[in-house]
């Protein structure tokens, strides 16, 4: 592996919940639980969970944009985390992040113009004469008309929002971009659309993307590598084709099996999770997945599994990995995608070749 | 496909930007009560600056020849206790109201808005400091802080205004607070921090301008209870100084003479009612119109 532009050490978050009256911590809850992962320049790398997993948390980590409990981020060498308030504020150049909700995510009261040149002037990317250029270069970028520049964000539709969105968090070149659920927002066709148009610019722009989504379906289309999570720690990590074709972990096993398949023959082999997710404010001891785990033994009561390979660049947190056969995923993993997402892609595929 | 969508429809036709202070006009326009506010406040203001040339007489010349006379052609608002003309003392009492009202509401809002854009956005201890502050003003009746304050600083309307003024500013560190506090966790403000916007300028340029329709309301709302106060001081003898008119001070002189002059008491009044009618009405409309949840 070359050299990764963002390597993140034991990171952890933990929200207070409850404080004492003199501000004691009563009660806390683990987001992020001890996470480590690397990226490679132009590489994406997806997060896959439940809601409540710490998935977003984890995005915002990254950027800085709340403070760990513990944990190291490393972006291009640099330690994000010891870096003072003028110096974070440059590097967020070459970071960006691209947001779940493209309705409150653009300031109302400022034009699109506005919101293109305020990091082009903040970063001083071009000089003011030339910002106006930039911006309809940009807009033209993510597929918007630059004569639409004057207008406000309520003018556009939730699509072409997301794009003035991806258009901002491009304006300042960065080597990193984390997307924060970037289509869920959005209906089905838009969704191929902006993922078309994300795979694009990495192409050309050769941008990494932390690419944070519940949806596999979209994360098997976008991602290199992913890594899926489960209360707050990662449980399995690998490169994409590999980890549909044969998860190792149960709880990745389960994830992927709930994903519904066009085929009535098809459901009878998914297998479904027992009971809840535990509360993220007393983590079970032991595996965090043992309450709901059908493979559960004694140990992973009372030890909490680590991240070890299984194969090259694939790696399960569980006790008993090796002794769990992969559920005829190879099979499996040709129909992830739904007809009708896999349909439009190819409609609105980019560049036809 | 990027380029296949920016170009599919080259001749593209200009239509006119519709920003959110448009948007918020065009509702306006359709409220009845807020359009009959705007546009007596318009004429006040008119009013106000034309008083030289709309008065039909001088309002503090006296005429121990006309005193306390009836409406009539010459005198259609009749005459005071001193004979000066009532209608022309209206006319020029209209500066003493409106600049009470609108500049003591700006020193309000000078002090108030950046008070509570600081501890809306930094909180802490910096805003336990400024809130308490604030919610020891606020125990006192409105009224009751104005006048004390007026007595403190010495009969005059400037010190009217001030005392107005700084009466006035809790309700404005109050509400930008509270609003400031609702924005700072809106989405478009972490991105204004992802992108690398200093505080000062999250705050000034993502938060401020998020907040002003809020504060727009509470200004219109707040002149008219300022005109009501300067009223008041100027009625107790706090607020403008005799000769110069004012609309209280017409109404203190007139009490004595309710019974056998009336109309010395009611056009000072009915100039009060409207006013503070106007402005109230446009305060409301403006809520209704600036409401993020009417969109």
């Amino acid at each position: 592996m070359t050299t990764p532009i963002l390597a993140v050490e034991s990171l952890s978050k933990h929200f207070v919940v409850r404080r004492s009256l003199f501000g004691k911590p009563l009660a806390q809850v683990a987001a992020v639980n001890d996470v480590s992962f690397e990226i490679a320049p132009g590489e994406t790398l997806a997060f896959v969970g439940e809601s409540g997993c710490g998935k977003s948390t984890l995005g915002r980590l990254v950027l800085r944009l709340i403070e760990p409990s513990a944990g190291t981020v490393r972006f291009d060498g640099a330690d994000i985390g010891a870096l003072d308030a003028a110096s974070l504020r440059l590097a967020r150049r070459h970071m960006q992040m691209i947001f779940q909700d493209p309705y409150a995510a653009l300031n109302p009261r400022m034009t699109v113009r506005e919101i293109l040149s305020e990091p082009l002037m903040l970063h001083g990317i071009v000089e003011r004469e030339n910002q106006p250029a930039r911006v309809a270069e940009l807009m033209r970028l993510v597929g918007l008309k630059p004569e639409q520049a004057a207008r406000y964000p309520h003018e556009f539709s939730g699509g072409q929002r997301q794009r003035i969105v991806i258009a901002r968090a491009l304006a300042v070149e960065p080597k990193l971009i984390v997307c924060d659920e970037a289509v869920s927002a959005l209906d089905v066709s838009i969704r191929a659309q902006i993922l078309n148009l994300l795979s694009d610019l990495q192409e050309r722009l050769g941008v990494a993307y932390l690419f944070i989504s519940h949806d596999l379906a979209v994360v098997k289309h976008i991602a290199q590598r992913v890594a899926v999570m489960y209360l707050g720690s990662i449980v399995e990590v690998g490169e994409a084709e590999t980890l549909f074709a044969s998860p190792r972990h149960p709880y990745t096993q389960a994830l992927l099996s709930a994903i519904p398949i066009a085929d009535p023959g098809g459901a009878a082999n998914s297998f479904k999770l027992e009971g809840d997710v535990p509360s993220a404010l007393s983590l079970p001891p032991g595996c965090a997945f043992h309450t709901r785990c059908p493979h559960v033994a004694p140990v992973c009561v009372e030890q909490r599994p680590v991240l070890s390979a299984a194969a090259e660049g694939h790696s399960v947190a569980c006790h008993r990995w090796h002794e769990i056969a992969a559920p005829d995923g190879a099979g499996r993993a040709e129909t992830e995608l739904s007809p009708t997402l896999e349909r439009l892609i190819a409609a609105f595929g980019p560049r036809a070749a | 496909m990027m380029a296949g969508v920016a170009l599919s429809s080259p001749a593209t036709v200009a239509e006119p930007v519709d920003s959110p202070s448009r948007r918020a006009w065009r509702r306006l326009k359709k409220r009845r009560g807020a359009m009959f506010g705007l546009i007596v406040i318009v004429a006040l203001i008119a009013l106000a600056i034309c008083a030289d040339l709309v008065s039909p007489h001088d309002p503090i010349k006296q005429s121990y020849s006309a005193v306390r006379k009836a409406p009539s052609l010459q005198h259609w608002f009749g005459t005071d206790e001193l004979g000066r003309d009532v209608l022309a003392r209206i006319i020029f009492g209209t500066r003493a109201s409106l600049s009470a009202g609108i500049i003591s509401v700006g020193i309000a809002m000078l002090l108030g808005v950046p008070l509570g854009l600081i501890a809306g956005y930094c909180g802490g201890f910096i805003d336990a400091l400024i809130s308490r502050f604030t919610d020891a003003m606020l125990a006192c009746p409105f009224l009751i802080l104005a006048i004390a304050l007026a007595a403190f600083l010495g009969p005059s309307l400037g010190n009217a205004m001030i005392a107005i003024g700084v009466t006035a500013m809790p309700v404005f560190i109050r509400l930008t607070r509270g609003q400031v506090m609702g924005i700072a966790v809106e989405t478009y403000v972490e991105a204004a921090r992802a992108i690398g916007n200093p505080p000062w300028r999250i705050a000034v340029r993502h938060i401020l301008p998020n907040v002003l329709p809020q504060l727009l309301v509470q200004i219109t709302l707040t002149i008219a209870s300022a005109i009501i106060a300067e009223a008041s001081l100027s009625f107790l003898g706090l607020g403008q100084q005799p000769p110069a008119p004012s609309w209280g001070s017409m109404l203190n002189s007139a009490q004595r003479f309710l019974t056998n002059a009336p109309w010395m008491a009611v056009w000072p009044g009915l100039s009060i009612f409207i006013s503070v009618l106007a402005f109230n009405l446009l305060g409301d409309g403006l809520r209704d119109a600036l409401d993020p949840k009417n969109r």
